[in-house]
């Protein structure tokens, strides 16, 4: 009996038996042990191997030191842990799913709650005539090391007698045929490695990145046949092997080692009738669940969802995930990076991402050096913006930088990740003269200048430049190139507010603070500014209900805000309905004509299926809504730093290519999101088929219609820098699609930085896209609920803003031209309409005149 | 026995009342003083516009501190009468209004545009009387 109360039998209640004691096999154990605290599981570990768990990954470092305990994995016999029993040197005979039982190959049955099958896999052995001679060997144990150092001792103890060279023969020229080699080349033969493919590595390198591999190796004193297979192999008198190669080489070898590549080793599953993968492996769900449910398999034997693994990294993750779920977890399989980065022979080899550049439109940025021997690749989206991938061979110092970089915008030309000069990631490789602020025309370099100057944060660089002292919207940009400067940026939103828009939202959110001076008492200094005040308004209208122009909030509006229109150069107004996905009435379109007639309004159909009437003075607007608002239509927050519109083709009601109702989807979309307050403009498209009419990934929220249901994008922009949407989720049903997109406002409305749209906010968010599909499809931050329960209070609480302005006599008595003249007209508005269209004339400046 | 309770935070913050103040004094001299509208009318922190004889215009504010100001409507970089619609606030400590087109900020006691030593807007003088706030001209 066990002394320790964690160990003790009683507790115990079931039974997981681990077929295979390989790597993965050991993971899966440890895992279980320490997570089972209440110790719930006893484990029975049958290992077909005399060795407990070792590092089949540094089998190489094997050769020559030849000390088997230095590969052996730590705590791989479970000493001192009375729940686990290590059967050694034990097969799994036979499963018997029906009774739960294992047969060992030493005759016990052993019965189990759990099974975890963690076989691994074997070489593949191709079945060329003479496969089976004396003298060929695979790579994959100790044992096969053992076997082949004997022969390859004997090799050169006969070959010195004749007065030759020994040699040996590799079949495969990845990745363990190339270390195979090495092992031959260590042991004191020639090795020659004979690859099918036309180049070397041919999973992990493209041909170009193959050739400069094959000139390292060769350098090295390794024969290189690539674009060969093995035709036959034939044991000679003397005890060599002649072999003979598809084009015509004849090699006299001394021994063989085949390294063509593995095989899951599932025999024990499909003589137990579990379901295969068509090359082999036992399929699993992502819980790596096989077809039966008391199942489980890990590592290379395991197909998770069909697909096999044949690194030990996503080996451990599957055996996290089998531990979390025998302990009522809900752990998924997420998914491996295949990335690799190694040295072979002393030679630098690394692959990530989409290294082979299988991506559409994908295109590749290559440099090789020959003199040096390097190879460098990168693949990069079509529009040359995002890295896919890339490969280095010779030199994979950039591995490191440049896998980070995998997924992301690259600053500046790609090219330069590979060139020579070598433009370090991270600093922005734009050029001079390229124009940061376009309103006031103020270029990188004029920016760079001011920094270099002493201007160490966004408002000196405003003050001495101009630059985003007018929409703001390239401050992102110059925030960036402050940090890339080395300037550490503070975070604070002006001089009144140490905090960054998300502290504010958070503290909004968590003291329940509804006025602005409550916020500066507490949290802040001064009196405020034309910064803090609309960030904080937006703040409050996001979080509440209430009105834009209630109490205090209306003192903190920006002019549009506050007088529920868009100003416009002349500071007269223009006024925009909504019209939910573009759909209008008759009788509303009708009043729109009559009401642009009356007032002598400039319309103008917008890019956002919309209609905007220009000209309209601040004492005109509540006439000019009552009519409005009279046909049902209501605000368009047009003002507003809110959802904008909801673009729509027609789709499937009267398209014939349609496959959705786009439509109805763009209205219930409109609907559901309207008067939603953000850090920036939100916009909407919705297209029925795949032909994209409504341009939908050019927008923050793109769906698109799928013969399933519809695909969600996100992140897409037009302004200053043109971004797609990208991609976060597939095939989703009407609710999914929603509530994905409930989450997706919300997380960019709580984290944004003010005035940052969707795009520059996903770039800068850290994890990038990943870390956005985490959070809104699997939750992974566990804020769904509270997301999805913010938009239903904002959803509940809606109401227009319009209508509740004619409502309210003290709201309405704001809109007037003059206080001490409230019908008299503007009298510097005045418009020029003798041209082709209405436009505004302006004053010229006035004459400066003395202060009185 | 009793139940511990959490005690209710305030959310109605006390009405405090606040002490106009005119912010700009006039020079001396005899003055055309015209009515603009009583104190009561103006929101802290907004600004409203006031028609002057001969077609100019005011932007007249009153703060959170108390203090009015006065200062032209007339935006000088966009020749438009748009200065009263603009937020207030202050620049350490320096109450000020920004142009709600391109927001470009003023001091609303002298009227000098902050980040432009060329450009100021003209100011004028402010009393309160009787309730109602007045602004100043000088006698044509």
């Amino acid at each position: 009996m066990s002394t320790t109360p964690e160990n003790s039998a009683a507790t115990c209640t079931r039974t997981v038996v681990v077929v295979g004691h390989g790597m993965v096999g050991h993971r899966f154990v440890e895992a279980l042990r320490s997570r089972d605290t209440e110790s719930t599981w006893k484990v029975v570990v049958l290992s077909e191997e005399a060795e407990a768990a070792y590092d089949r990954v540094g089998l190489s470092s094997y050769v020559g030191a030849w000390d088997r305990s230095a590969l052996a994995l730590a705590g791989n016999t479970y000493g001192g842990d009375a729940l686990v029993d290590l059967r050694l040197g034990t097969r799994a005979d036979r499963v018997d799913r029906d009774a739960r039982t294992v047969t060992t190959s030493a005759g016990d049955v052993v019965a189990y709650d759990a099974l975890v099958l963690a076989t691994g896999s074997h070489p593949f052995v191709p079945p060329v005539p003479g496969h089976d001679s004396a003298g060929c060997f695979v790579y994959r144990t100790l044992d096969d090391l053992d076997g082949i150092r004997t022969a390859a001792e004997a090799a050169i103890e006969r070959a010195h007698a004749e007065g030759r060279e020994a040699n040996g023969l590799v079949v495969g020229g990845g990745l363990l045929g190339l270390e195979a080699a090495n092992a031959l080349r260590l042991l004191g033969l020639t090795p020659h490695v004979v690859e099918f493919a036309p180049r070397l590595m041919p999973l992990q390198v493209d041909d170009g990145g193959g050739a400069v591999l094959e000139g390292l190796i060769s350098s090295l004193g390794v024969q290189v046949h690539t674009g060969a297979g093995t035709s036959s192999i034939a044991a000679q008198d003397d005890d060599r092997l002649a072999v003979e190669l598809s084009d015509g080489t004849a090699l006299l070898t001394d021994l063989v080692v085949f390294s063509a590549g593995v095989r899951p080793s599932d025999a024990v599953a499909r003589t137990a009738g579990l379901a295969v993968g068509e090359r082999g492996g036992v399929v699993t769900d992502l819980a790596c669940r096989t077809s039966d449910e008391n199942v489980w398999a890990v590592g290379e034997v395991a197909a998770v969802e069909g697909r096999s693994y044949g690194l030990v990294a996503p080996g451990y993750t599957m055996a996290e995930v089998v531990a979390d779920r025998l302990l009522g977890g809900e752990a998924t399989f997420p998914g491996a990076d295949l990335s690799t980065k190694l040295k072979l022979l002393g030679v630098d080899v690394a692959s990530f991402g989409d290294a082979m550049a299988t991506t559409p439109g994908a295109l590749e940025i290559v440099h090789t050096d020959a003199t040096k021997g390097t190879y460098a690749k990168v693949v990069v989206s079509d529009d040359a913006r995002t890295l896919l991938g890339g490969i280095l061979v010779g030199d994979a110092s950039a591995y490191t930088t440049l896998k980070a970089y995998v997924g992301r915008e690259v600053p500046g030309d790609p090219g330069a990740l590979v060139s020579p000069a070598g433009a370090e990631l991270g600093a922005d490789a734009l050029p001079d003269d390229a124009v940061i602020c376009s309103c006031n025309n103020v270029t990188k370099g004029s920016i760079c200048g001011a920094i270099a100057e002493g201007a160490c944060d966004l408002a000196a660089i405003k003050g001495c430049t101009t630059a985003g002292t007018t929409c703001g919207g390239c401050l992102p940009t110059v925030k960036r190139l402050l940090v890339d400067s080395g300037v550490e940026l503070s975070k604070a939103l002006c001089e009144h507010f140490e905090q960054s828009r998300a502290e504010l939202f958070e503290i909004v959110a968590s003291t329940g603070i509804r006025t602005f001076s409550g916020l500066l008492a507490r949290y802040g200094t001064g009196t405020g500014c034309e910064i803090c005040k609309p960030t904080v308004a937006s703040i409050l209208a996001s979080t509440s209900s209430d009105h834009v122009l209630d109490g205090e909030q209306a003192a903190l509006q920006d002019s549009n805000d506050h007088f529920l229109a868009n100003i416009q150069k002349n500071g007269t107004y223009s006024v925009v309905p909504r019209m939910p996905g573009g759909e209008v009435t008759a009788e509303q379109l009708i009043t729109i004509g009559q009401v642009a007639q009356d007032f002598g309004l400039y319309v103008k159909v917008t890019g956002g299926q919309r209609i905007d009437l220009f000209g309209a003075r601040v004492e005109q607007l509540p006439a000019i809504w009552q009519r409005l608002v009279d046909v049902g239509m209501e605000s368009g927050q047009a003002y507003g730093k809110s959802l904008r519109t909801v673009k729509s083709c027609v789709g499937s009601s009267w398209c014939r290519y349609g496959v959705q109702d786009s439509v109805g989807m763009a209205v219930d979309l409109e609907h559901r999101y309207r008067g939603l307050r953000s850090p920036h403009k939100i916009k909407f498209g919705v297209s029925g088929c795949a032909r994209e009419c409504a341009e939908a990934r050019g927008k923050d929220v793109g769906v698109i219609a799928t013969d399933k249901g519809w695909n969600l994008y996100v992140c897409g922009n037009g302004g200053q820098t043109p971004a797609h949407a990208r991609l976060l989720a597939s095939d989703l049903d009407d609710e999914t699609l929603v509530r994905y997109i409930d989450r997706f406002l919300m997380f960019y409305v709580r984290t944004a930085d003010r005035l940052q749209r969707t795009a520059p906010w996903l770039d800068a968010l850290e994890g990038g896209l990943e870390h956005l599909r985490a959070v809104v499809c699997e939750d992974s931050l566990g804020i769904a609920d509270d997301l999805e329960a913010a938009m239903a209070r904002h959803v509940e609480g809606y109401e227009d803003e319009w209508k509740a302005v004619l409502d309210d006599p003290v709201k309405l008595s704001r809109f007037v031209s003059f206080v001490n003249a409230p019908e008299e007209a503007d009298p510097t508005v005045a418009f020029d309409e003798t041209g082709p269209r209405k436009v505004p004339v302006l004053l010229g400046l006035p004459t400066v005149r003395e202060n009185v | 026995m009793t139940t511990l309770v959490n005690t209710p935070v305030p959310t109605a913050a006390p009405t405090v009342r606040t002490l106009v103040r005119p912010g700009i004094l006039p020079a001396p001299g005899a003055r055309l003083w015209v009515a603009a509208c009583p104190v009561s009318h103006l929101v802290p922190g907004r600004g409203v516009a006031v028609l002057l004889p001969a077609g100019a215009q005011a932007a007249l504010f009153l703060l959170p501190t108390g203090m009015i100001y006065a200062v032209d409507n007339l935006d000088p970089y966009a020749g438009a009468a748009v200065i009263s619609r603009g937020l207030t606030g202050d620049r350490s400590g320096e109450p000020t209004v920004a142009s709600p087109l391109h927001k470009q900020v003023f001091s609303l006691r002298t009227g000098a545009a902050l980040d432009d030593p060329e450009v100021s807007l003209p100011t004028y003088a402010v009393r309160v009387q009787h309730g109602e706030v007045r602004i100043g001209l000088p006698l044509p």
